[in-house]
């Protein structure tokens, strides 16, 4: 691979549109682009075929094509690439861009479009992309001067990854892909108007470190600002955690953040969090959130969530901060920027910390962790959906392989959550705000091209994986040993809980019918099929999954009647948990007023 | 400290210097009815030598934290440059621009004339059954006045919705 077979920067005068977005994505260090063609970007393509720098993956669906750069951005830290056509192709990739919005994954997307002089003619192939994307993305662009083409590609990837990170499209017209005009290289001057925040200011920090150092019964809620702030962020936050002896916990997104082995960590928090973190954070007197949102997932009923607490919250976006819950103590900047000035000033601080209290809060938290809110039970042969995840991490770890979860969005998606121990930052990827069915396999697809030699494995539901089944294809064209781990349940098993547990037990339209046989689509798509049916069989198809070299589909099946448990049921408190189907620890289950939420 | 109980409402106008580019008042009014705050009134014009830059003033209302929201939603927008709350920073001037049409004869035709003497709205245009005035004013004078019209012959008002700009030396620049 050389930038030699780009054109040299003497034929500036020359290069056709199209090789001026290429050279733009080498220069903003893109290597690998996850596509599909079409007419509106068949300069694009021509220009990809007459070099070899940047490397090409033929998707099968642009939706497919929008997760797996969200698998390769998260797994990696860099900016994801996509390049769809125009119309059908745009409109395709919403989803996903969608999906990278709501979970800050930093995207750049081209969309081909029809000529300049057609726009708005309804011609063929015409959607009004910027229009339909402008409230799916951070930020969006159509380039109508081939003279602004190579700034507004530099201007989308520091867009893309800068702030709060998010996806970013760039409409390209036909007309402007086979023009002629001037490469320009990224330039140094500032942004005019978009320049976050990543210092935070010293008085907030001094504020932080009074609060935390007088706490009784202080907790850390970090999200996935911690994972967006890069590596080091995680370790600050290790670091922090530790040198301040707090209780620590992750949301769904920032797991991987704070090592799930170490004693400090309660585990997730929120609906299907463990009780020890859920009643840390209702009992609290200071709250320390870094990098999360408070998502309603999260809070619970918001008049109910950690109430006799101060919060101190820290994020890089001001309109995260004070937009669901009321904060004493905001602080804009970026995760690392941030723990780092903490880690300095508690250390200058004279202050003392309570110790005494706190060692009465550990107490406290322990007999909370002696109810062991995530035991079951197994046995007989009827495999539980818990011990399939726990097995699959224990004999990933026992590999000693590099190991990168993915999820589709389910009940196994929380059961993964729960039960699959993530050490370090970017192993995890789901699809935590908009929960998008069809995400996990070309999520994993995307970091097996970013780790050809890991260990990937989407943890999926039998619903879930066929909506872009699809992907298999492409698993098979560029050999990507991708494993997809089925729980099957042979029901939408988070619809059927819900239903259960809301709608009397009307289990209306949530049977997966009629399903294929794994194994022969598996066999079918070039890949290999395994089945375990008994508990005795797990054990065995983990281990020679793991051990081949190829795309696997491993169809397990699991207990149609399980339900995730913890539980806090819509509309309900932290303290309002379900334990298990008949037990409820305090509060009142479900109101009318949790039915209308989601 | 917006107060997350706090249910008050206060009306707001915002000043928001943008970015004077294509799609810039469809993110702006897309980001108010996809959040679902409200929109009393809305201008925009270029305000710089260049064209460069345009000043967007937003007239909305909500509780606290849904103002300081709003302002936080305006400012992460890529070509916003600045967001100024000018009901919180202090005086300011807030005018609207009306033409307002009044079709009578007779007696109307005076009474309109005396009216709009007071209310110091002038005649841009006249016909024997019609008057057009123009007139600046805060919202509410320009209400006072077309609504004093409207017995003796409003047919059509045409409005700005409201510019604003603080008093004194203090400037919104980027
Ligand atoms: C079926 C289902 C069940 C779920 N159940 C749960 C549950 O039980 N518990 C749970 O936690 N979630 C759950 N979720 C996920 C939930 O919907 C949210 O996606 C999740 O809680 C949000 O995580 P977060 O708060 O870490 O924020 P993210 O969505 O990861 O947002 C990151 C935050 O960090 C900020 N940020 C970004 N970059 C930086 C930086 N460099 N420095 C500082 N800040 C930065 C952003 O501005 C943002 O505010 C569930 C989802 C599904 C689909
Ligand atoms: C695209 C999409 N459509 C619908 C939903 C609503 N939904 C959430 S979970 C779920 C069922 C998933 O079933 P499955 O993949 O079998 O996972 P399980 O819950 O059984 O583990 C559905 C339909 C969704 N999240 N995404
Ligand atoms: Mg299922």
């Amino acid at each position: 691979m050389s930038s030699a077979t780009l054109p040299a920067a003497s034929d500036t005068q020359s290069l056709t549109g199209a090789e001026i977005v290429l050279r733009a994505l080498k220069e903003q260090g893109v290597e690998v682009i996850f596509g599909y063609p079409g007419g509106a970007v068949l300069p694009i393509y021509d220009a990809i075929f007459n070099q070899n720098a940047i490397r090409h993956i033929l998707v099968r669906h642009e939706q497919a094509a929008v997760h797996a750069a969200e698998g390769y951005a998260r797994s990696t830290g860099k900016v994801g690439c996509v390049l769809v056509t125009s119309g059908p192709g745009a409109t395709n990739a919403v989803t996903g861009l969608v999906d990278a919005l709501l979970d800050s994954i930093p995207l750049v997307c081209l969309t081909g479009q029809v000529p300049t002089h057609l726009i708005g003619n309804d011609a063929f192939q015409e959607a009004d992309t910027t229009g339909i994307t402008r409230p799916a993305t951070k930020h969006n662009y159509l380039v109508k001067q081939i003279d602004k083409l190579a700034e507004t590609v530099h201007e989308a990837f520091y867009v893309a990854r800068s702030g709060r990170p998010g996806p970013v499209v760039i409409d390209l017209p036909k007309d402007i892909l086979i023009g002629k005009g001037a490469y320009k290289p990224a330039p140094e001057a500032e942004h005019r108007s978009y320049r976050p925040q990543v210092e935070p200011e010293a008085a907030q920090i001094a504020k932080a470190v009074a609060l935390l150092k007088s706490a009784k019964r202080p907790v850390v809620y970090a999200g996935g600002g911690v994972i967006n702030a890069g590596p080091e962020a995680s370790a600050l936050l290790t670091k922090f955690t530790r040198l301040a002896g707090l209780p620590i916990t992750n949301t769904l997104m920032g797991l991987g953040a704070y090592p799930a082995s170490d004693p400090q960590f309660l585990g997730m928090l929120g609906m299907h969090g463990t009780y020890e973190a859920n009643l840390a954070m209702h009992g609290c007197d200071v709250m320390f959130n870094i990098g999360a949102r408070f998502d309603d997932r999260v809070t619970g009923r918001l008049n109910a969530f950690a109430p006799n607490s101060l919060k101190i919250h820290a994020d890089i976006d001001p309109s995260s901060i004070n937009k669901n819950v009321k904060v004493e103590v905001p602080i804009v900047g970026d995760a690392a920027a941030v723990l780092r000035a903490l880690i300095a000033a508690w250390e200058a601080s004279p202050a003392e910390q309570d110790r005494a209290s706190l060692a009465e809060w550990w107490r406290q938290i322990d007999e909370w962790r002696g109810r062991k809110c995530l035991a079951y039970v197994q046995e007989g042969s009827i495999i539980k959906p818990q011990h399939a995840v726990k097995r699959l991490y224990e004999l990933t770890q026992e590999s000693g392989k590099e190991t990168f979860i993915s999820t589709e969005v389910g009940q196994h998606q929380m059961w993964a959550a729960q039960y699959f121990g993530f050490e370090k930052p970017n192993r995890w990827m789901t699809s935590g705000g908009l929960g998008t069915m069809g995400y996990g396999l070309p999520a994993a697809m995307g970091v097996q091209v970013a780790h050809p030699q890991a260990l990937c494995i989407d943890i999926a539901g039998e619903a879930s994986i066929l909506m872009n089944i699809q992907e298999m294809a492409t698993l098979a064209q560029y050999r990507l040993p991708v494993k997809v781990f089925i729980l099957n349940n042979r029901y939408m098993g988070m619809v059927r809980q819900w239903q259960e547990l809301l709608h009397g037990g009307r289990y209306s339209e949530s049977y997966s019918e009629a399903l294929p046989d794994f194994v022969k689509l598996a066999e079918s798509f070039h890949g290999v099929g395994m089945r375990a049916e008994k508990a005795d069989d797990l054990d065995r198809v983990i281990r020679e999954m793991i051990a081949i070299d190829r795309p696997v589909i491993v169809d397990v099946a699991v207990d149609e009647k399980e339900n995730v448990f913890p539980m806090i049921p819509s509309g309900a408190a932290h303290n309002e948990m379900l334990l298990a189907s008949n037990q409820i620890s305090g509060g009142r289950g479900v109101t009318d007023e949790g039915t209308a939420l989601v | 400290m917006p107060d997350a109980s706090d249910m008050t409402q206060r009306a707001a106008t915002i000043a928001v210097l943008v970015e004077n580019e294509a799609g810039v008042l469809a993110r702006v009014i897309g980001l108010f009815s996809g959040r679902g705050y409200n929109i009393d009134s809305l201008t925009v014009a270029p305000v710089d030598a260049e064209g460069r830059l345009s000043r967007i003033t937003v007239v909305t209302s909500g509780t606290e934290m849904v103002i300081e929201q709003i302002k936080a939603q305006l400012d992460r927008l890529v070509p916003v440059h600045k967001v100024a709350d000018l009901t919180l920073e202090g005086p300011h001037l807030n005018r609207e621009l009306a033409l307002i049409k009044v079709v009578g004869s007779g007696s109307a035709r005076q009474e309109a004339l005396r009216l709009a003497d007071a209310f110091r709205a002038r005649v841009v245009d006249a016909t024997t059954e019609s008057f057009v005035f123009e007139m600046t004013g805060s919202g509410e004078k320009l209400d006072a006045f077309i609504n004093l019209m409207r017995p003796i012959g409003l047919a059509e008002v045409s409005r700005t919705g409201a510019v604003a700009i603080a008093r004194g030396t203090s400037s919104l620049t980027t």
